[in-house]
């Protein structure tokens, strides 16, 4: 009994919540190593981008919601990212023919393209700010809980108890399709082929035919609905303000980062690496303990951080990988 | 030659015709950030006061009082200290009702009100270090200090049964100065105190927080926070998880928002707030309902109190200098004198205009004691089925 306590109270304060965020750190790791492996920067828009993405999409889910539409127990913001993913593309697109294109014709180096989209970072910034404003917006609708924590003590008996949110279980399982449908697309598709084989060698991409500017577009394309999905996946979950959005950017880099940049498949390891490192040095675990070890009094929390210094746990991430391991864990290309 | 002497002739018929004048009063009040719903309310407060003494045409020889919003946003120093800034020197308002909250107040106050002699009459900055601060006469609140309402925190829970609480405090003078004061009284009347934690406002999630909360445990969460911000983020990740299913709510949590995030979620939990009963209140409700706001929204009337007290002291002094009618708040606030509640300013200014004494009573009870803030009067609700209800005062 004490046994399955430990275990329910594991996975409604540990794993539960950290597989969510690590789904929404992967998606939007993905976007930032898929730009990184083509386009051969680091996008800092990749926070506001996503915002602009979300803002867009709460106020169509607002429209729909006003007309009517609802998608039953699923967050009729499911049925608004298609609106949401369309605008934030031709954002991208305009922001790569008005700013980046002429860095790529200049083969600038790639710090000037960084710092070119910090400046984008801020423009976007501004933008959603103008949109939706600063304050917090909540737009989940539909059924709350899969699972809640009252049903859940009654139908077991245990004296813990367990959630879980309908957003999370939507987060993970919309992650996990996105993610099936890249890996297809970047394996199986022509256009993916052509968008690899141009991130392992540009100059013998173009000598075998390949249109640079296609394959540009196409990554921007695709990156606007990673930012859009994982932005609205984050904002259905915990809730909507932009400069959460700006905030996120470290960690969805560390992942990135850890992962190797430019290896989807890392990007993925690496969101939730991130995430449980986070959720986990910050629990305490003198609950968990207690039920596992019945009369061992350890006095104290058992928490390895205070809960403040949640986003140094990225940072210590980024540096042990930078120092020991550049490359990341799935041999990315190195920073 | 003949031009200078008429310019000062002119000049000095004017100065003596000047005595009717026109008075600016500041507020330097959160109307964006974390307390943004409770601020129009309190502004209506402060306003319905200076109006009505304006329009008595009873103050330093009908003089007018005009409104000047400002501002706080309640966390920003920085702009609380510009606000309060623009308003004495480009405004030149003659006293402020404000700051909102309890740091912004501390900053305000020490880096433009004290240097400037402009005096500060908080209606809603709780924190107990307000109380020994270096005011130089400048500061009053119309709200009680922290200390106090850490005390009868103790004192409800402990009726209630609730023997220990995890508390989680917004990472600012005003949450740790509270959290403080009420761990120090629990802890002296039996309780326990299984944590005492900061949270940070405006996070997305506070999950991470609950869980620390919820691994140390207790009878009852206290949320020492704000209620559009971190405090009602922790409320609900605090439900969602299971974690705690009773809440303790101090004054800036306790408001009609936290009744429409939460609803029945949160039957069961209880909290107090500064707000007096009697017939003064009764008459401020009236009068508010009255000019088309409620009057019950937090601090309101402690608002409408701060400025009265303010109106009222230059009226006793014979001035709008605030350095000379700070002097009079004290005497205006307590006794000896006549009663004088809200909607009975004009009465009040009569009587000072004749020399009288009065005793301002106004919306709150206000007693004015120690360094200038009010013994503090606390209004005790519980929280049942989605509706919030007044249990007493004490």
């Amino acid at each position: 009994m004490d046994i399955l306590n430990a275990l329910v109270a594991f996975l409604n304060f540990v794993f539960i919540p950290a597989a969510a965020y690590g789904a929404q750190l992967a998606l939007g790791a993905l976007g930032v190593t898929l730009i990184y492996g083509i386009l051969r920067f680091s996008n800092f828009a990749h926070g506001d981008t996503m915002a602009f993405g979300t803002a867009i999409t709460i106020l169509t889910t607002w429209g729909m919601q006003s007309l009517g539409i609802s998608l039953g127990p699923l967050p009729t913001a499911l049925l608004a990212l298609p609106v949401g993913i369309a605008a934030t593309a031709l954002l991208v697109l305009g922001t790569d023919r008005a700013v980046y294109r002429f860095y790529r014709v200049q083969k600038a180096a790639p710090i000037i393209f960084v710092m070119a989209s910090v400046g984008v970072m801020f423009v976007m910034n501004g933008l959603t700010r103008l949109v939706i404003g600063v304050d917090e917006q909540r737009f989940d609708d539909g059924a709350r809980f899969i699972i809640a924590v009252r049903d859940f003590r009654e139908w077991s008996g245990l004296a813990e108890g367990l959630a879980l949110r309908s957003t999370q279980a939507l987060t993970v399982v919309v992650t996990a399709i996105v993610c099936a449908a890249l890996f297809w697309f970047l394996n199986r598709t022509k256009a993916g082929k052509a968008m690899r084989a141009y991130s392992d060698n540009e100059d013998l991409a173009l000598l075998s035919g390949i249109d640079p500017e296609r394959v540009v577009r196409l990554t921007w394309i695709i990156a606007a609905a990673l930012m859009t999905i994982a932005g609205v996946l984050y904002g259905l979950d915990k809730s909507f303000r932009p400069f959460n959005y700006f905030q996120i950017l470290l960690p969805i880099f560390a992942a990135a980062i850890v992962g190797g940049l430019g290896s989807p498949v890392g990007a993925i390891a690496g969101g939730f690496l991130v995430a449980f490192s986070e959720v986990a040095v910050t629990y305490p675990w003198v609950k968990v303990a207690g039920y596992l070890f019945p009369g061992w009094e350890p006095g104290g929390l058992l928490q390895l951080l205070g809960t403040e210094y949640k986003f140094a746990v990225s940072f210590v991430i980024l540096i042990v990988v930078l120092l020991f391991r550049p490359t990341g864990l799935f041999r990315g290309k190195s920073v | 030659m003949k031009k200078l002497l008429l310019a000062t002739a002119a000049g000095a018929l004017l100065a003596g015709a000047a005595s009717a004048e026109e008075i600016k009063m500041g507020m330097s009040l959160g109307f964006t950030g974390p307390l943004e719903s409770m601020a129009p309310g309190m502004a209506s407060g402060a306003e319905l006061a200076m109006k009505e003494v304006s329009d008595s045409g009873l103050l330093l020889d009908g003089s007018t009082v005009v409104p000047v919003q400002g501002d706080s946003t309640c966390i920003d120093a920085a702009a609380a200290t510009a606000t309060v800034e623009r308003l004495i020197t480009a405004e030149g308002v003659k006293g402020i009702v404000g700051g909102m909250c309890s740091g912004e107040a501390i900053a305000s106050l020490q880096n433009v009100a004290v240097p400037n002699g402009v005096v500060m009459i908080s209606p809603s900055a709780t924190s107990p270090a307000l109380s020994t601060i270096e005011d130089q006469g400048l500061f009053f609140r119309t709200s009680p200090s922290d200390a106090r309402q850490g005390e009868v925190m103790a004192e409800i829970m402990m009726e209630k049964g609730i023997q220990n609480a995890a508390i989680t405090y917004t990472n600012n003078d005003y949450g740790k100065g509270l959290a403080d004061a009420f761990a120090a009284s629990f802890t002296e009347k039996g309780g326990t105190v299984t944590v005492n934690s900061a949270h940070d406002d405006g996070k997305a999630d506070y999950s991470a927080e609950v869980a620390a909360l919820a691994a140390a445990g207790g009878d009852a969460l206290v949320v020492v926070g704000y209620v559009d911000q971190g405090g009602s983020g922790v409320v609900r990740a605090a439900l969602d998880t299971g974690a705690f299913e009773t809440f303790v709510f101090p004054d800036g949590m306790v408001g009609q928002a936290l009744v429409d995030n939460f609803g029945d979620e949160i039957s069961g939990s209880f909290g107090q707030n500064p707000a007096a009963e009697g017939e003064g209140r009764e008459k401020f409700l009236a009068m508010a309902e009255e000019a088309g706001f409620d009057g019950s929204s937090a601090y309101s009337a402690e608002a409408y109190d701060a400025a009265a007290l303010m109106l009222l002291s230059m009226a006793a002094a014979k001035s709008s200098d605030p350095n000379v009618w700070k002097n009079n708040v004290m005497d205006v606030a307590n006794e000896p004198g006549e009663k004088i509640l809200p909607g009975e300013l004009a009465k009040g200014l009569e009587i000072l205009n004749g020399g009288g004494d009065i005793d301002y009573v106004g919306a709150s009870s206000i007693e004015m004691v120690g360094a200038g803030e009010t013994a503090g009067v606390y209004r005790e609700v519980s929280f049942d089925n989605g509706e919030m209800t007044v249990v007493g005062y004490r």
